[in-house]
């Protein structure tokens, strides 16, 4: 069960799944040398860097725009960089410095527009987020037709800001996002506590006197960096995908926001290579949206996977209570009626217990009978199932574990018993110390004398 | 740093002892054309226990928010110990509404109540052994040290009041402000948080309660205010809390008028 999960298999695991994604990526490439005749040519070296750069920033502020709740506000925003990256073109040329810069200009106002539609009107987040994302794109969409129209061959490829183009990536290209990335994520170390609190509680923050206004601000920004960083790989449409497929992902393996940013940004990083790398087995496959489908595998594979939160988790752990309760429900079951009808060991009659118990009854018998603690006998009179010794002492020990737990809930606060969480599964004496059983059972010999 | 005297001496004092933890003049807020709060004035003497009651709407919230300048005033000034609140931060404790925040945040417990140590560390610095220590020792006074490692989505919302008041408390601080701690806890844990008001008000701490729960306000708070958008009555709990004024807070429809009859 999750709540009874110790934190330091949960630090241990990240680590584990850390490990496999480095140790799978190392025997994959030499099997998809051999196997699929991949050349890891220098072009495939350099998007595959430039992929697996991109995917660790954006994997890391990728974390806070999924906990902010905003990953649709990377989506406008990547949306409204396009009309930045046309008119940089328009004003400067086709140099990719330019562009960017542009592009978040645009981007960083696209941000402010959303801001300023929330606090002027009555107009909702989602809506404000709809009215700057088609906007702004329109807007961008609009210009690159025009740019069209201009005879001008260095216009050519502009269009592929919208779902990006990996194979123009030269060198160059990924120095820049390597510096801009490294400085974007010296800022998110620096101001690690300032965005964990005003993410988690921000009106917390305000009222410690951190400015609330500018930690977002600062924040928002560093994003509009990442989606700006990412539009040449990944375009405008499909930028968002990297930004919040890592977060969302890592969020399912861990509860600490340290590892999940960490957890981000390797996932980030196989995501941005592997697309890269796969994408280079075909000339027809298209690297930005390998990317995506690569790291919204990796979602796939977390949402069902992982143990506390995941899909299949959550199947077993049903699974595993429902046995479990069937067991100690039909023990009780046979228990209480044998006592009723002479002793403890007295023979219950299978219709009686396939009655009470349901189909759970059928799950409850059989693992009763695996451990011993309950048989069947077909024999005249004494026909029907019947407890063993060590089942009659496993119901007593049931039973009197629940009394106990009856008493500490009645009296703990005048006996000055511990605050503890009731779990009447859990054997009260393995979470309370000696001393205070004895009061209980104290307690409770009186309470059974009196009656 | 504390205890400075208020400025305008020709207020009338509100307790014996003097000093007034806080004081707030005109103070009004508006979210549309229609003030939320209007013209607010309150003189709370230090190391009072206040609740605030008031119906829905009447503004408790946002007089908080407005008081800790979490929301722009429309007009008023606000003072604690004779200072603004910019200054007087330190002394200043804050516990908001439990469902205001994302309880699924991936964080633990401990790392919830150390955020209350955020503001003392000023920025860039991390909190260190000295601040987990502090949070542990807050933890062991809502009774909640053995959850310290927990995710936070694993505690009940009983646990989830009472981290947040742990939080507020390794912020030691001379006045606090809870927004609704008792809203849809169990009664034990209402009983524990109780405890602990009480515990900070023989400290000497000023503590001021949004409260909804009129049976109790007798018993929990020696002073009150009733809010509705104005204040209609604030003082000792014995001189206030009296029917005519929950008449005027409330409009006459309240069943309690009839106990509170009997008790004034």
């Amino acid at each position: 069960m999750a709540a009874a999960e110790a934190p330091a298999s949960a630090d241990r695991r990240v680590w584990i799944i850390i490990g496999l994604i480095v140790v799978s990526s190392l025997l994959a490439l030499p099997l998809s040398q051999q196997v699929f005749g991949l050349r890891l040519t220098y072009t495939v070296r350099v998007v595959a860097l430039g992929g697996a750069v991109l995917g660790v920033i954006s994997g890391v502020l990728g974390c806070f725009a999924v906990l902010r709740q905003e990953s649709l506000l990377g989506d406008a925003l990547s949306h409204a960089a396009l009309p930045g990256v046309a008119i940089a073109f328009l004003l400067a040329g086709r140099d990719l410095s330019w562009l960017l810069i542009g592009a978040g200009i645009a981007s960083w106002l696209g941000l402010r527009m959303v801001a300023a539609i929330l606090h002027t009107t009555r107009i909702k987040q989602d809506a404000a987020l709809g009215i700057v994302l088609v906007s702004w794109f329109a807007a961008g969409i609009a210009l690159l037709a025009y740019i069209q129209s201009i005879p001008d061959a260095s216009q050519a490829g502009l269009d592929h800001f919208i779902f990006g183009q990996a194979a123009a990536i030269v060198e160059r290209d990924v120095s820049l996002v390597s510096g801009v990335g490294l400085a974007v994520l010296l800022a998110v170390a620096l101001f690690w506590k300032e965005f964990k609190l005003v993410t988690f509680d921000a009106e917390f923050a305000g009222a410690n006197g951190f400015r609330t206004g500018l930690i977002n601000t600062i924040l928002s920004t560093l994003i509009v960096i990442t989606i700006v960083l990412g539009l040449q790989l990944a375009g405008v449409i499909l930028m968002v995908g990297m930004l919040i497929a890592p977060g969302i992902a890592a969020r399912q393996w861990t509860h600490k926001l340290e590892q999940m940013v960490v957890l981000a940004a390797v996932f980030g990083a196989f995501a941005g290579a592997a697309g890269a790398v796969i994408s280079a087995l075909d000339s027809d496959i298209p690297t930005g949206p390998m990317i995506i489908v690569v790291a919204f595998a990796l979602v796939l594979l977390s949402i069902t996977l992982a143990p506390g939160r995941g899909l299949l988790w959550s199947r077993l752990r049903q699974r595993a209570n429902r046995s479990r309760f069937a067991a100690r429900n039909t023990l009780l079951n046979l228990y209480r009626y044998a006592l009723r009808h002479g002793a403890a060991n007295s023979p219950v009659p299978d219709d009686f217990i396939r009655g009470v118990g349901d189909r759970s009854a059928e799950l409850g018998l059989r693992q009763l009978r695996a451990k011993g603690q309950a048989m069947f006998s077909k024999t005249g009179s004494e026909a029907g199932w019947r407890l063993t010794d060590s089942g009659i002492q496993q119901a007593r020990q049931i039973v009197h574990n629940e009394k106990l737990w009856a008493m500490y809930r009645l009296h703990a606060h005048r006996l000055d018993l511990p605050l503890l969480q009731e779990d009447r599964q859990a054997a009260i004496a393995s979470v309370l110390p000696a001393a205070a059983i004895a009061l209980l059972e104290r307690k409770l010999r009186e309470v059974e004398d009196n009656a | 740093m504390r205890i400075a005297m208020p400025e305008r001496a020709e207020r009338p004092r509100a307790a014996d002892n003097g000093a007034l933890a806080l004081s707030v003049d005109d103070l009004t807020v508006a979210y549309d054309e229609k003030p939320a709060i209007w013209d607010i004035d309150l003189a709370v003497p230090e190391g009072i226990l206040m609740g605030i009651v008031g119906p829905n709407g009447a503004g408790k919230s946002t007089l908080i928010k407005a008081v800790l300048n979490l929301i722009p005033r429309a007009a008023g000034t606000v003072s604690f110990y004779g200072q603004p609140y910019e200054r007087a931060r330190a002394l200043v404790g804050y516990v908001p509404q439990r469902g205001s925040v994302d309880w699924d945040f991936p964080t633990s417990v401990l790392d919830v109540v150390t955020m209350g140590l955020y503001g003392k560390l000023g920025w860039f610095r991390r909190p260190g052994q000295r601040e987990r220590d502090l949070a542990l020792y807050a933890l062991e006074q809502v009774g909640l040290a053995d959850f310290a490692q927990r995710q936070i989505s694993q505690l009940s919302g009983g646990q989830q009041q009472r981290a947040f008041l742990a939080r507020a408390l390794v912020q030691d601080a001379q006045i606090y402000f809870m927004d609704e701690p008792f809203a849809a806890v169990d009664a034990v844990t209402e009983a524990a948080i109780v405890g602990i008001l009480q515990a900070l008000n023989k400290r000497g701490k000023t503590v001021l309660v949004v409260h909804h729960d009129l049976q109790t306000v007798a018993e929990y708070f020696d002073w009150v205010t009733l809010l509705n958008v104005e204040v209609i009555a604030s003082g000792p709990t014995a001189d206030n809390f009296r029917p005519e004024n929950l008449r005027k807070t409330y409009g006459g429809r309240v069943a309690y008028l009839h106990t509170a009859n009997g008790e004034a």
